[in-house]
């Protein structure tokens, strides 16, 4: 199962992914991504509690990647443990999403700072 | 050694089978990542199959089967009955094709190719069986 939390600070809104994300659970997520990209240009995916994707959660992000481009929206995965980073890396994943390690990181890329 | 499993068809059970999987594969002390991409591999046959083999069906079922043979490695057998989908013949789509169509689906399968040193589809009149062997 999973669990989704969101936080709003200043225009930076955060969505941790908390637990599993498989065939059953990937719609909860793909839910507060789609809610999310309707009023928020700035989105960090929080995965630090993230203990398992399934091809069902890497295909929601992926699937908002043409989206993400066409209003301007800045997303950035961050926290990921190495077995779930291994998960993205598979299939070249983590160079078509904005991926990255610290909580400092994900501010500073969904900013548009370069990191 | 070998173990065995049966899961009825309802993506709830997905959790299960991988939990599983873990207790296995930490048994038999392999790497966390191996683990945890093996647990992948299966965890997207068993969701096809239920999903479009079954249609989520819990009155249906699949038998798991891992055999455990260091130093050669892990082989695990899926078995379940109805209309079989080679594995083998599987054509893979472009993920340039995937992120155009905003697709959510389309990727298990290029995971499970990526993860497993081998991939064999058998089938009958009776039953399927997809068989996928890792080195280690």
């Amino acid at each position: 199962m999973v669990e989704i939390k969101n936080h709003l600070e200043n225009d930076i809104f955060t969505i941790f992914v908390i637990g599993e994300v498989d065939a059953s659970s990937s719609i909860y997520l793909d839910e507060s991504i789609s809610e999310a990209t309707k009023k928020h240009k700035k989105i960090m995916v929080n995965c630090q509690q993230l203990e398992y994707i399934s091809s069902a959660g890497l295909g929601v992000f992926m699937s908002y990647i043409n989206d993400l481009e066409d209003k301007g929206i800045s997303l950035v995965i961050y926290g990921l443990s190495d077995k779930v980073k291994h998960v993205f890396q598979i299939l070249g994943l983590d160079q078509l999403l904005k991926i990255t390690v610290s909580e400092d990181e994900a501010k500073r890329m969904v900013n548009g700072i370069q990191v | 050694m070998e173990y065995k499993y049966k899961v009825s068809c309802s993506k709830s059970k997905l959790g299960d089978v991988r939990e599983f999987l873990n207790k296995v594969l930490n048994e038999n002390a392999i790497p966390e990542v191996t683990v945890n991409s093996l647990v992948l591999a299966v965890d997207e046959i068993c969701a096809n199959l239920i999903i479009h083999s079954h249609n989520c069906n819990p009155d249906e079922h699949i038998d798991l089967r891992v055999k455990v043979e260091k130093p050669n490695g892990i082989t695990f057998f899926i078995t379940d009955k109805g209309e079989g989908f080679n594995i083998a013949n599987y054509e893979e789509p472009l993920l340039s094709d995937i992120v155009r169509q905003k697709r959510k689906g389309g990727m298990g399968l290029m995971l499970v190719k990526r993860i497993m040193d081998e991939i064999e589809f058998t089938s009958d009149r009776k039953k399927n069986v997809y068989r996928f062997h890792k080195n280690i």
